[in-house]
C-alpha cells in the first residue's frame, strides 16, 4: 500500500516536471518575442512582424534557425570545459524554477493531491541562492575555453561582477528572512498575508514593521547584474569584446546560453514577486465589498480575447484573419471557464503570482532598452561602494526595527 | 540496498574519483572543476544526511564562492598546463611510503571511531540550533575569527602595494 503511495507520488512529481518544462520552455520562446517587442514599441518600431501574425510564430523560427546553422568548433578550444559551459549554463537556470511555488491551491493529478511547485524544500531561498551562485561557471568557463581573447575577457569581466553583485543580492534578502524567519518561499509568502490599516497589502515592500524598499531596489539591481544583462552586460559587450564570453558558439550551443539567459531572468522575477510582492496574495482585501476583485483575472482574460479578435478581423494577411480571431475566441472561452464558481478561487493566487511576475519582467526589459551600459570602473564602483553599503544598511535597518517590535 | 544506500554510493564515488582527479589533471582550470565537483558531491551527502541548511552553505560558499575565486585568478594569470618532472630521489624512497602510511593510519582511525559511533536522529531545526550556536554561544570567537580573517585581508593588500606609495614619474 504504501509501496503505490510512493510510486505515484513519484509519477506525479515526474509529470509536474515534464510540464512544468514544458512551461518554462515555451515561456522563455515568447519572453524573447515579450522583449523584442517592448523594445521596438519604446524606439517606436513595429518589431517582429513577418513570421505569423504579430510575429507571434517568430520564436518557432529562431528555434529551427538555431537547429539548422553549422555548429562550428574553433581550433584550440578545451574541448570538455567548451561544450559542458553552455549545458551547465542552461542546465541551472532552468533546475532553480523548480523551487518557485505558483500558487497556494493543490492540484489533483492520478488522484494524489499535489501542490503547485514542483521541490517545495525547507531551504527553497537557499538552494535558489545556491544555484545562481554556481551559474557563474557555465560563462566564465565559456570564457576561458573558447581559446578567444575577447572571450577570455568576457568571462573574465562576469565572474568579477558576479562575486562582486552575488553579495548585494544576498544581503538584500537578509531583511526579508530577519521578518519573516523561514527559508521556506511557501511560508515566506504566507507570513505577507493581511493588511495594514485594512487596505495596504503586508508585502515585504510595504512590510508595516520596516518596508523593504532598500531591499527591493538592491535586489532587482543585483539581480540585473547576476542575469549580465544591460546596463550590466559587460560580460557580452557588443561594442567592446565582439560578443564576449559566447563569441565562438554558434548553432544550439549558442542558444543553450540564450535560454539560460532568459530562463534566470523568469527566475529572478518568480523571486522578486515572491520576496517583496506577496507572491500569489491578492492586492485587494477580502471584504465583501470587494468580492468582484475575484473576477479581475476572468476579465483579463475576456478583454484581451475581445481586443484580439477585434485587432484579427483587420489584419493584413488572410493567416492572420483566421489565427488571431481564433486565439480570442478561445481565450474568451478559458475566460468564461474561469469566471465559473468552481474555479475561480483556484486561479486567483496563480494568476497574481503571473501578474507580478510579468510586471517585474517588464521593468526589466524596459531597463535595459532605458540605460546604457555601465562603465568596468564605475560597475565595480557602483557594487562594492554604493550597492553593498545600502545593503548592509538595510540590514542594519531591518534588525533593528524587528528587535523594537519585539 | 536502500536508496538512501545507494545515492551514498555514487555520492561518494564522485567525491573521491573527483578528489583524485584534482591533482591528477595537468591544467588548473580542470584541477579547479574536480574541485567543484567534490563540493558540490559533499553537499549532496549533507543532503542525505538531513542538513539541508549545512548543503546550501557549502555549496553557496565553497562552489559559488571560494571557488569562483579561484578560476577567476587561474583565468586572470592566463596559466598554462603545469610540467611534470620526474620525482625526485627524497619523493620517491621517503615520501611515497610516509604518504602510504599516512593514508592507512587515517583509514584505520576514521573506520575505528566509526565502529564506535551510533547514528544520530537528525536534529529538528538545524538552521535554528546552527544560529544560536554561531551568533550566541560562541558569538565571541564567531566575531573573533572574523576580525582576524579581515586583518588578514588587509595584511594581503598592504603587501601588495608596497613599493607603489610612490607614483611613478610621468605616468598617471
Amino acid at each position: 500500500m504504501n509501496e503505490t503511495i510512493a510510486h505515484s507520488i513519484l509519477l506525479v512529481s515526474l509529470v509536474k516536471v515534464v510540464v512544468l518544462l514544458f512551461l518554462v520552455l515555451t515561456a522563455v520562446a515568447y519572453l524573447v518575442w515579450f522583449e523584442r517587442k517592448v523594445a521596438a514599441h519604446i524606439q517606436g518600431r513595429w518589431g517582429p512582424y513577418r513570421v505569423g501574425p504579430h510575429g507571434l510564430l517568430q520564436p518557432l523560427a529562431d528555434g529551427v534557425k538555431f537547429l539548422m546553422k553549422e555548429d562550428a568548433t574553433p581550433a584550440g578550444v578545451d574541448r570538455f570545459v567548451y561544450f559542458a559551459a553552455p549545458l551547465l549554463t542552461m542546465t541551472l537556470a532552468i533546475s532553480a524554477i523548480a523551487m518557485i511555488p505558483f500558487g497556494p491551491a493543490s492540484i489533483h493529478i492520478l488522484g494524489v493531491a499535489t501542490p503547485l511547485v514542483v521541490a517545495n524544500i525547507n531551504v527553497g531561498l537557499l538552494a535558489i541562492l545556491a544555484i545562481t551562485s554556481i551559474g557563474v561557471y557555465g560563462v566564465a568557463l565559456a570564457g576561458w575555453s573558447s581559446n578567444n581573447k575577447y572571450s577570455l575577457l568576457g568571462g573574465l569581466r562576469s565572474s568579477a561582477q558576479m562575486i562582486s553583485y552575488e553579495l548585494s543580492l544576498t544581503l538584500s534578502v537578509v531583511g526579508i528572512l530577519l521578518l519573516a524567519g523561514t527559508f521556506n518561499l511557501s511560508e515566506l509568502i504566507m507570513r505577507q498575508d493581511g493588511f495594514t490599516w485594512g487596505f495596504l497589502p503586508k508585502w515585504n515592500l510595504l512590510n508595516p514593521t520596516l518596508p523593504q524598499i532598500l531591499g527591493f531596489f538592491c535586489y532587482f539591481v543585483a539581480a540585473v547584474a547576476e542575469t549580465n544583462r544591460a546596463p550590466f552586460d559587460l560580460a557580452e559587450a557588443e561594442s567592446e569584446l565582439v560578443a564576449g564570453y559566447h563569441t565562438e558558439y554558434s548553432s544550439f550551443k549558442f542558444a543553450m546560453f540564450f535560454l539560460g539567459e532568459y530562463a534566470s531572468m523568469i527566475t529572478v522575477a518568480c523571486l522578486a514577486s515572491i520576496l517583496f510582492l506577496g507572491g500569489w496574495l491578492s492586492p485587494f482585501p477580502p471584504t465583501p465589498g470587494l468580492a468582484w476583485t475575484r473576477y479581475i483575472p476572468a476579465a483579463a482574460l475576456a478583454i484581451a480575447g475581445v481586443v484580439l479578435i477585434i485587432n484579427g478581423a483587420g489584419y493584413l494577411t488572410a493567416f492572420g484573419r483566421i489565427v488571431l480571431p481564433g486565439l480570442g475566441i478561445a481565450l474568451c472561452a478559458l475566460a468564461f471557464l474561469v469566471s465559473r464558481p468552481s474555479v475561480i478561487d483556484s486561479v486567483q493566487g496563480p494568476f497574481w503570482f503571473l501578474a507580478k511576475v510579468l510586471l517585474v519582467l517588464f521593468i526589466y526589459v524596459w531597463v535595459r532598452w532605458t540605460l546604457p551600459r555601465f562603465r568596468y570602473d564605475q560597475l565595480m564602483r557602483f557594487g562594492w561602494k554604493f550597492l553593498f553599503p545600502v545593503a548592509l544598511l538595510n540590514v542594519v535597518l531591518t534588525s533593528l526595527a524587528v528587535v523594537m517590535r519585539k | 540496498m536502500t536508496p538512501q544506500l545507494a545515492i551514498f554510493l555514487v555520492l561518494a564515488a564522485i567525491a573521491v574519483a573527483g578528489a583524485v582527479n584534482v591533482i591528477l589533471q595537468r591544467h588548473p582550470i580542470h584541477s579547479a572543476i574536480s574541485l567543484i565537483t567534490v563540493m558540490i558531491a559533499l553537499a549532496g551527502l549533507f543532503l542525505l544526511l538531513e542538513s539541508e541548511f549545512i548543503a546550501a552553505v557549502q555549496i553557496i560558499v565553497y562552489a559559488g564562492a571560494i571557488m569562483v575565486l579561484f578560476v577567476f585568478v587561474i583565468m586572470l594569470l592566463n596559466a598554462g598546463a603545469e610540467e611534470r618532472t620526474n620525482m625526485s630521489r627524497m619523493a620517491r624512497y621517503a615520501g611515497v611510503p610516509l604518504a602510504i602510511f599516512l593514508l592507512i593510519e587515517l583509514a584505520y582511525q576514521i573506520g575505528a571511531a566509526t565502529l564506535s559511533m551510533t547514528p544520530q536522529p537528525p536534529a529538528a531545526e538545524v538552521t535554528r540550533g546552527l544560529s544560536m550556536l554561531l551568533f550566541q554561544d560562541f558569538v565571541f570567537p564567531f566575531e573573533l575569527t572574523s576580525i582576524l580573517i579581515l586583518i588578514a585581508i588587509l595584511g594581503a593588500l598592504v603587501l601588495a602595494q608596497r613599493g607603489e606609495g610612490v607614483p611613478a614619474k610621468g605616468g598617471q
